[in-house]
């Protein structure tokens, strides 16, 4: 049952130390997401309330991070910060987090666009004030327009946690990786890698384009 | 690694050491340009074969490029340029390729980057005006004829804002190329840090990549105006040379970014 | 229920057939068991209410919809569904598509390709379909834009031109292929009410100087009196009434027909 490409005795052995691998790359998605939902609803909210001394910068720094590969801001994060933090793992999650709070605040910039002109005058002629006004009708309708894309981007973030290789966090990919260099087989790990990534994300993304179906 | 303090006691040196290094720091450059364009170009081929494969009048067809998408968006950048480097050679014939670095790193990026670009691709052909196949069919022009003619350069204004972001999306993860020693801009600035033992070479590292991404984000801004024009949407570049300097949106639309 | 053999003044060879027609929209069933004929030359209007399956017609005489029962004939060719000893099958898309190049149609938003110039969106389906010269198409083309009084916008680009000089650069473009039927959908529909005349008088030449038979959906009721040999009034799918225009506007005989009219004119 053993071709000589395809060892099942290192597919049994390094497929726990994958699955050990996989809980950093979720917690790594499900935290980043969170960084990434929270911030970009604020830099969304700042760019476009915000006074232009202020708003300016912010859409700089935005710009700036988004357009720069994540992979330089993981290393450089890295050695900047730890001297001051010491967990690897803890930069990483902030910088994927943040990188992707610059997309997510377009997301959001978009919703909130996308909320009909007429919310805000009706808003207005109830003279609701501008707090409630954001809190109880632009935000709830403009979430629901950004929940097909923040969707994606959880999804994107998760394919894109194997970038932590450069800063040595063992997550999945780098687990796989490690495995191969120790054992010369390289063949096992990566591919049950790739296919752990197939099988997570595939049914994540069917999810996604029916709630984007039902909400079109 | 010694913080924000390092950085500013050895700013003069280090900036001779980078002055020094510039010969390997512009081959890495010249390295990731390379990957970029040649892996746009195959991301750009692949995009619009399996984009209009998806679409195609045969099942078979649809379903085939369906999978074959399915599986290089679902699968992991890294993933595939770790699998070409790694576990290709270890095959047994016919197979066991040793690829150069370049190569993995072109067919990693193309092949990843391709199959979000036929999502891109299938969707602007899906935003065509229902009027626009009408009237294809009212004229009894071919499928094909139709597709190449009328289709493709309408959705070509519509899909390029999105295949502007993935190209920038493909340049940022070529950083990671490295990792299969593909000598880049990344790698040689690393190796810059290495001698300096700061951070400081990443800052530069980090402004080049964002001047390269301008790069990109103007040829993409020329193209879109052009074919803009083209459909009667808009002026012609000669009257708008202040579109080239316009920021990317973000949101890549038909099948959302990765 | 009219029928066809009823017609007993319309002369000729049927041109167009519809035959046992069924047109469902998932449950919805749009026409049921229908059957008329138009003859060669012969000018027929429908009229009805929104929603009454007119534009469904012309739509399935183009093949732009899928016939889910019955048959269509345009010059005796079966159009997507053939009977081949006795069984319903379908017409290969090379046959369709010979079939249809006879077929003309303009349509309400008028549909030109916006990647292109007046000139290329009319000698695109002449060249790439007839397979005629740029020589020949080129003049054929000029001419119609004459007949049409746009000669002096063959190299715009659509979106330059008004929406009713886009109108009568379709029909040019309709034109230009010789068709031998020519479908009007709501052509006027879309168009600013100071550019519906524009557009009224060139397909009114046009009757004048053709033979071209003509399916007509149109809202302008004056203009289907003026054209038409033949109106017919649907509702729910069915044709309520038919017969000469003069007859149908003056003394409709259906409580239906005199209902829409009053409520139209």
């Amino acid at each position: 049952m053993n071709p000589s490409w395809w060892d099942w005795n290192h597919a049994a052995t390094v497929f726990p130390l994958l699955l050990q691998g996989f809980k950093i790359t979720l917690l790594a998605t499900v935290l980043g997401t969170l960084i990434a939902v929270v911030l970009g609803l604020v830099v969304a909210i700042i760019r476009r309330i915000a006074p232009t001394i202020i708003r300016n910068p912010v859409t700089w720094v935005v710009e700036f991070i988004r357009m720069t590969p994540l992979v330089v801001q993981l290393v450089f994060a890295n050695l900047v910060l730890s001297p001051y933090i010491e967990s690897t793992l803890a930069i990483g999650i902030w910088v994927l987090g943040i990188h992707y709070t610059t997309y997510m605040a377009e997301v959001y910039r978009a919703g909130i666009d996308s909320v009909a002109k007429g919310q805000w005058e009706a808003a207005t002629a109830l003279s609701l004030p501008v707090a409630r006004t954001w809190r109880a009708v632009v935000i709830p309708q403009a979430i629901r327009n950004t929940l097909p894309a923040l969707g994606n981007y959880a999804i994107s973030m998760f394919k894109e946690t194997p970038f932590f290789v450069v800063i040595y966090i063992p997550e999945m990919v780098r687990v796989a990786q490690t495995y191969g260099g120790d054992t010369f087989r390289y063949t096992e790990s990566i591919t049950l890698a790739g296919l752990i990534f197939l099988v997570a994300s595939y049914p994540t993304s069917l999810l996604i384009r029916r709630l984007e179906k039902k909400l079109a | 690694m010694d913080g924000v303090i390092g950085f500013f006691e050895k700013l003069g040196p280090n900036l001779e050491i980078l002055v020094a290094r510039m010969p390997q720091i512009l081959d890495g450059i010249q390295a990731t340009v390379l990957a970029t364009a040649l892996g746009g170009l195959l991301a750009l081929v692949i995009a619009i074969v399996f984009g209009i494969a998806q679409v195609a009048k045969y099942a078979a067809v649809r379903i085939a490029a369906r999978i074959f998408v399915e599986f290089f968006r679902g699968t992991s950048l890294v993933v595939q340029l770790f699998w070409l480097a790694f576990v290709l050679p270890q095959l047994p014939y016919p197979f066991g390729w040793r690829l150069a670095p370049l190569v993995v790193a072109v067919l990693a990026l193309g092949l990843n980057y391709g199959a979000y670009g036929a999502e891109v691709v299938r969707g602007s052909i899906g935003s065509v005006p229902r009027g626009q196949y009408e009237a294809i069919s009212a004229l009894s022009l071919s499928p094909m004829r139709g597709m190449f003619r009328v289709i493709i350069p309408q959705a070509w204004a519509l899909m390029l804002p999105s295949l502007s972001n993935l190209w920038i999306q493909l340049l940022k993860g070529s950083a990671i190329v490295s990792t299969v020693l593909l000598y880049d801009l990344y790698f040689r600035v690393e190796q810059v840090r290495d001698q300096t033992g700061t951070w400081f070479a990443f800052l530069f590292a980090l402004l080049a990549y964002y001047l390269l991404a301008w790069v990109i984000v103007i040829i993409m801004n020329a193209l879109e105006v052009r074919a803009k024009h083209k459909i009667g949407r808009g002026p012609a570049l000669s009257k708008s040379w202040g579109m080239l300097f316009r920021a990317p949106g973000s949101v890549v639309k038909g099948g959302a970014l990765v | 229920m009219p029928d066809n053999a009823d017609n007993a003044g319309q002369p000729g060879i049927p041109h167009i057939e519809f035959r046992d027609v069924v047109k469902k929209f998932g449950d919805n069933t749009v026409l049921n068991d229908l059957n008329f004929t138009v003859a060669k030359g012969e000018r027929v209007t429908l009229i009805g209410p929104s929603g009454s399956g007119k534009t469904t017609i012309l739509r399935l005489v183009m093949t732009l919809e899928e016939l889910t029962g019955g048959y269509v004939f345009v010059g005796g060719d079966p159009l997507q569904y053939e009977d081949r000893g006795g069984k319903r099958q379908r017409v290969p898309d090379k046959v369709r598509r010979r079939t249809t190049t006879q077929i003309g149609m303009v349509f309400q938003h008028f549909n030109l390709f916006p990647n292109m110039s007046v000139l290329e969106n009319i000698i695109e389906a002449p060249l790439h379909v007839m397979g005629l010269s740029k020589a020949e198409a080129i003049p054929k083309a000029e001419a119609l834009l004459e007949k049409v009084g746009m000669a002096d916008k063959r190299d715009f680009n659509p979106s330059q031109l008004s929406g009713g000089q886009q109108q009568r650069v379709a029909i040019a473009r309709a034109l230009a292929m010789d068709p031998e039927v020519l479908l009007l959908d709501e052509v006027t529909s879309a168009l600013d009410p100071e550019l519906v005349g524009e557009v009224l008088t060139v397909l009114k030449d046009i009757a004048e100087e053709t033979d071209i038979s003509m399916l007509i959906v149109t809202h302008e009721m004056q203009f289907a009196r003026d054209v038409s040999d033949r109106v017919m009034m649907f509702d729910e799918g069915r044709i309520v009434e038919e017969g000469a225009p003069e007859k149908i506007f003056s003394s409709p005989e259906s409580q239906r027909t005199q209902d829409f009219l009053r409520a139209v004119l």
